[in-house]
Order: C-alpha cells, then sequence, then structure tokens
C-alpha cells in the first residue's frame, strides 16, 4: 500500500504532517512530501486516519504504486 | 404518534433545544477556525477538525432529542409535518418554521458530509456554505419562539452564542486579506 496525495486538491492544511509524523513532511511552502516507500502494516490504520482526516480529500491509500 | 402530557417530555424538549443551540454553535466556531487553519504549538490542527466532526454528531444526538420530543408533547403541539417543513403555525407563528428550515438545510449538510468520499468537493462545499444560513434560522427559532424568553440564563446565553460567532467570523475575515500569513508556514 502506497500513501498517494492529489497535489491538485490539497491546499497545505498540513494534518497529514501532523498526524503521520513518521512519514510526511512538509515542504517549505506547507505542502505535503509523501512517503517513497510503501507503508509498513503496523501504520496502515494511522494512515487510513488520516485518510479520512484531509480536509480536502486529497490523499489516498493505494494498492500498488503506479 | 401518540401524545404524551408528562412535563418531563416538555422540559426535555426546551433543554435539549439549548444544548443543541450551543453544540451547534461551537461546531460552527470550530468549522470557521478549520478554514482558518488555526493551531497553537499545544493544539494542532486536526483537533479543531476531528472535533468540529465529533461535536456535530453529539449536536445531532440533541437535535434528535429535541424533535423527537417536541413531537411527542401534548403541550408543544408539533405535527411531524411542521417539524420537518417550513410552514407557518398558528401556535409559533413563523418561529417553528424557521427550526424546520434550519433542520432540512442542516440535513442537507449533514448528507453531504457523510458521503463526502463520492462527491466533487466542489459540491460538497457549496453545500457546506448552508451552515452558515441554518445556524441563524436555528438562532432565530430558539430565542423567537420564546418559552424561555423571560428567562435571564437564557437570554444570556443566545448573546454569548451569537457573539461567539461574530467574533469568530471577524477572526475569519482579518485573516483573508493575507494569503500567506505566519501561521501557515512551516520553514521561514
Ligand atoms: S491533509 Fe490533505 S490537504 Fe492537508 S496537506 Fe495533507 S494532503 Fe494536503
Amino acid at each position: 500500500m502506497k500513501l498517494r496525495v492529489n497535489p491538485i486538491l490539497c491546499d497545505g492544511y498540513g494534518h497529514c504532517a501532523e498526524l503521520l509524523p513518521e512519514l510526511v513532511e512538509l515542504d517549505e511552502w506547507g505542502y505535503p512530501i509523501m512517503p517513497r516507500e510503501p507503508v509498513s502494516r503496523s501504520l496502515e490504520p494511522a494512515v487510513r486516519h488520516a485518510v479520512k482526516m484531509c480536509p480536502r480529500l486529497a490523499l489516498s491509500l493505494e494498492k500498488r504504486a503506479r | 404518534m401518540r401524545s404524551l402530557n408528562n412535563p418531563i417530555i416538555w422540559y426535555l424538549m426546551r433543554g435539549s433545544g439549548v444544548v443543541t443551540l450551543i453544540l451547534f454553535t461551537v461546531v460552527v466556531v470550530l468549522g470557521i477556525a478549520t478554514t482558518r487553519r488555526f493551531r497553537t504549538a499545544r493544539l494542532p490542527r486536526f483537533v479543531t477538525l476531528g472535533l468540529h466532526r465529533s461535536i456535530s454528531l453529539l449536536a445531532v444526538v440533541f437535535l434528535g432529542i429535541h424533535i423527537a420530543t417536541a413531537l411527542a408533547d401534548s403541550y408543544a403541539k408539533v405535527s411531524l409535518a411542521q417539524a420537518l417543513l417550513p410552514l407557518p403555525s398558528a401556535k409559533y407563528g413563523l418561529w417553528l418554521g424557521m427550526g424546520a428550515l434550519s433542520l432540512d438545510l442542516l440535513a442537507a449538510v449533514i448528507v453531504t458530509s457523510l458521503l463526502r468520499h463520492r462527491m466533487s468537493q466542489r459540491v460538497w462545499k457549496s453545500v457546506h456554505w448552508l451552515a452558515y444560513a441554518s445556524w441563524p434560522l436555528a438562532f432565530a427559532h430558539s430565542v423567537g419562539i420564546g418559552t424561555d424568553k423571560a428567562a435571564g440564563w437564557f437570554l444570556d446565553t443566545g448573546v454569548a452564542c451569537a457573539g461567539l460567532i461574530a467574533v469568530t467570523l471577524v477572526w475569519r475575515l482579518l485573516a483573508l486579506r493575507n494569503p500567506y500569513p505566519k501561521y501557515l508556514g512551516t520553514a521561514s
């Protein structure tokens, strides 16, 4: 599973970086940088929660990296 | 529905109405704070949004109690149609209809929020704006219907709710002037 962001929807609210400090960093404009590696099993529940919390619905957890 | 002539129902209806107004106010304030991307060192942004969502759920529960008790109470004499549709009523004038209209708008806001993943962000957001119409209607309904008008605590609550909304709106609008304010940035 890989965490992806739709950069057109994302508004740089930064909730994802607050909820997933292990995975997501913000660039200098406040937009998130997604991890390159697939999401580990243990973090999956946390990632799903973050996907739900994104105020712009810009995040998705996808089966395979495209 | 069979009418119940029990003072507890009557008090429950009034009490849950006031609680709903307070919770609805808090939800709107938290919603505005979310769009302003409010946060402090101790209070990350997801807390605002998380509270916005969970308190709105709580408000819906109290609103449900308020409507159910209004329907059940034999003294209030509210029909199902009056509770759901903005109809004028002989007993309450327009005030009851305002509550019903507020409910209808709120229902649209809630349903679209529950189905948010199935629609475009733009549709969801336009419907979500209806909350700004729903709150004043709920407020007018609470104050205007006037069961507790004479009570000082009730007026104080009303003034506090309206004041809180007004202050939050001003705070939000001030932020519009500066599209890249400090609270947004991460690095310098
Ligand atoms: S929470 Fe959503 S909108 Fe906010 S920065 Fe992350 S992806 Fe973008």
